[in-house]
């Protein structure tokens, strides 16, 4: 693990109009490392998220990022090319909805060779052979592999998400609610899923949840966020079982048994 | 295509052969003509690149080669020999139809003869001859976005093209090999033009498609209702999309043409009662005649019917069934009059009544029928 951050994000904010999405958001993260954003409906996280993974971009501030070159680039220069090449290899993007994240009328293998095709694979075994493995660390069935996500459970095509997302090893990868709308047993079977893929591929993630059970179960970092600020960070079980905000204990106390 | 291209043309009207002086010189005009040309020019400069133009209304509904017709209007000069084809055949209606078009409006001579055509209007096939320098291929094209199904974003596949990030072209691909253990396109199938861009050849079968690698001849597609125009230079490589596992193939044909004896060309089916009868002919229907004046003859054709070379081959294997040739030829004539459309042509009469021959061009042409019916006397 390199002691540079893999991402670093400085002053970032972000106005829709008069309106504050988010406010001087300011962090490192480092390899493998994951960092939980968490807060309630309409406090910025999915803004911040949006600003990282450059699908937003910032009214201040930057994000740079440590190419797999070892170079450090600042995000919002990289050209459209650079930063799709960039989303597609070295990044990935698990979204709460998988309608969102997936091509619904494309098969599950389509889905996962997407990105091997997208960055040039032209060996049709090759790539069949990338999904099928991938399908199997998901724990989707091989002999579902011809078959669309429409045909899928909810629990499915998340997972279906993470591996399409995973299949050309990143080392970054964004998850917006990965497990809300999924019934409970089903959820703890992906976070065990997300954790163990986590902790084998050393992959960093950032993490929106409203879920602090999610959080922490997942992440090793924390960040609770009000009104578009960032008004506490720290360790998650420092953060859980001791924290400092007023909102923060207010958030705390008002889970059951997180 | 030299004298076409010019602004310096002999002003509208000046052409011997045309029937009226009511249009300006092939229906467009001038301005219209040279908006076309420019995005013409713009098209052959960027191999591949779709180029929008200001599609004008044409006197027929869009999906009858509004596009094709407006391209053919802004290339066509009065020295030019027109040929236009559908499907393969001069004489079904779209064919006819676009020639008297041009005849009526440009004076231009106009033929079937692909060696004799300067310009050459299209639908669905790109001729067997081979084309030669000089010779201008013109398509009509229904929807030019090669990423159109797959992507239904216009400012999404702009994107895409402009990055050359073709990745979901093989995404289509590969969903074909789930599916079917091959690459089940079989027409309008992606190729990649000059190294770049990602083009939609427009719906011809994938049989044509190695014809337009390095064609001598300018290719140039045009859609009217999308309002695009894009080319392929002549002598430009055209490389078809495919896995390196499943290489692309061209459709083969396990018997040669029923009337001509012809292999390896593309073949369509005719059937020819309600039993299951068939027969495989040449789909493009001046190669088929020409090899048939030149004597090939293929298994249906009867040879002791008044065949000037009773030697030609096939004879002995001829097959006389009561009233065939009559089905045949009916079947024929009734899918050549047809609309293409993909319906297949009415039940022919069989047995070996007295025939009601449509009498039209086409079925006058079919001397091949003639003799059929010299043979059906006996």
């Amino acid at each position: 693990m390199s002691e540079r951050p893999l991402l670093s994000a400085r002053g970032l904010t972000k106005y829709y109009g008069e309106r504050l999405g988010c406010w001087d958001v300011t962090f490192d993260l480092h390899e493998g490392e994951v960092l939980a954003v968490v807060g309630e409906s309409g406090s910025g996280k999915s803004t911040l998220l949006g600003l990282l993974a450059t699908e937003l971009a910032p009214s201040a501030g930057a994000v740079h990022y440590r190419m797999r070159d070892g170079v450090v680039r600042d995000l919002s220069e990289l050209t459209e090319a650079e930063r799709r090449l960039l989303l597609r290899t070295d990044w990935g993007f698990v979204r709460q909805d998988a309608r969102e994240g997936l091509r619904m009328g494309v098969s599950a293998g389509g889905n996962v060779g997407e990105r091997l095709m997208a960055v040039g694979a032209r060996h049709y075994g090759n790539i069949r052979a990338a999904a099928s493995d991938w399908l199997a660390r998901v724990e989707i069935e091989a002999g579902r592999i011809d078959d669309t996500p429409k045909s899928f459970s909810g629990g499915m095509r998340q997972r279906l998400q993470i591996a399409r997302n995973l299949v050309t090893h990143p080392r970054l990868v964004f998850m917006d609610e990965p497990t809300s709308g999924l019934d409970v047993s089903v959820q703890a079977r992906l976070l065990d899923l997300i954790r163990g893929l986590v902790a084998e591929l050393g992959l960093a993630v950032i993490i929106v949840t409203h879920d602090l059970a999610v959080a922490r179960l997942l992440s090793h970092r924390i960040m609770v966020m009000r009104r578009g600020r960032v008004i506490e960070t720290g360790l998650t079980d420092q953060v859980l079982d001791d924290p400092r905000e007023a909102y923060t204990q207010l958030l705390v106390s008002s889970v059951l048994a997180a | 295509m030299s004298a076409a291209m010019r602004d310096d043309l002999p002003s509208p009207g000046a052409t011997a052969g045309k029937e009226t002086d009511a249009y300006n010189f092939a229906y467009l005009d001038e301005q219209t003509k040279r908006m076309i040309r420019r995005a013409i020019l713009k098209a052959i400069a960027i191999p591949g690149y779709q180029v929008p133009f200001a599609s004008r209304e044409m006197p027929m509904p869009y999906g009858w080669g509004t596009g094709g017709v407006q391209v053919t209007a802004a290339v066509l000069g009065p020295e030019d020999v027109l040929k236009v084809i559908d499907q393969g055949s001069d004489d079904t209606t779209n064919a006819v139809s676009i020639r008297r078009f041009f005849a009526k409006t440009a004076g231009v001579e106009t033929t079937t003869k692909t060696r004799a055509a300067t310009v050459i209007q299209t639908r669905h096939r790109i001729p067997e001859e081979p084309l030669r320098d000089g010779q201008i291929l013109v398509y009509q094209v229904p929807i030019p976005e090669p990423l159109r199904f797959l992507e239904p974003r216009e400012t999404e596949t702009r994107k895409l093209h402009a990055l050359a990030d073709y990745g979901l072209m093989h995404v289509k691909l590969y969903e074909d090999i789930a599916r079917h253990g091959h690459i089940a396109t079989t027409y309008a199938y992606p190729v990649e033009v000059a190294g770049r861009y990602v083009m939609d050849p427009s719906p011809t079968p994938k049989f044509d498609n190695p014809k337009m690698d390095m064609c001598a001849a300018l290719q140039l597609f045009g859609a009217g209702r999308e309002k695009r125009i894009y080319a392929v230079p002549p002598h430009t490589r055209v490389r078809s999309l495919d896995f390196e596992d499943h290489p692309f193939r061209i459709q083969t044909f396990k018997q040669p043409c029923a009337l001509c004896g012809a292999e390896g060309v593309y073949l369509d089916e005719v059937v020819l009662d309600d039993r299951g009868g068939r027969m495989f002919v040449c789909s493009d229907t001046d190669f088929c005649e020409e090899r048939r004046a030149a004597g090939h003859q293929g298994m249906m054709v009867d040879p002791g019917a008044s065949d000037p070379s009773p030697e030609g081959e096939g004879g002995s294997r001829r097959k006389a069934r009561d009233g065939w040739g009559e089905a045949r030829h009916a079947a024929r004539a009734g899918k050549r009059a047809a609309p293409s459309d993909g319906l297949r042509p009415p039940p022919p009469p069989y047995g070996g009544g007295s025939s009601d021959l449509p009498s039209d061009t086409a079925a006058e042409k079919r001397e091949v029928v003639a003799k059929d019916k010299a043979g059906e006397t006996r």
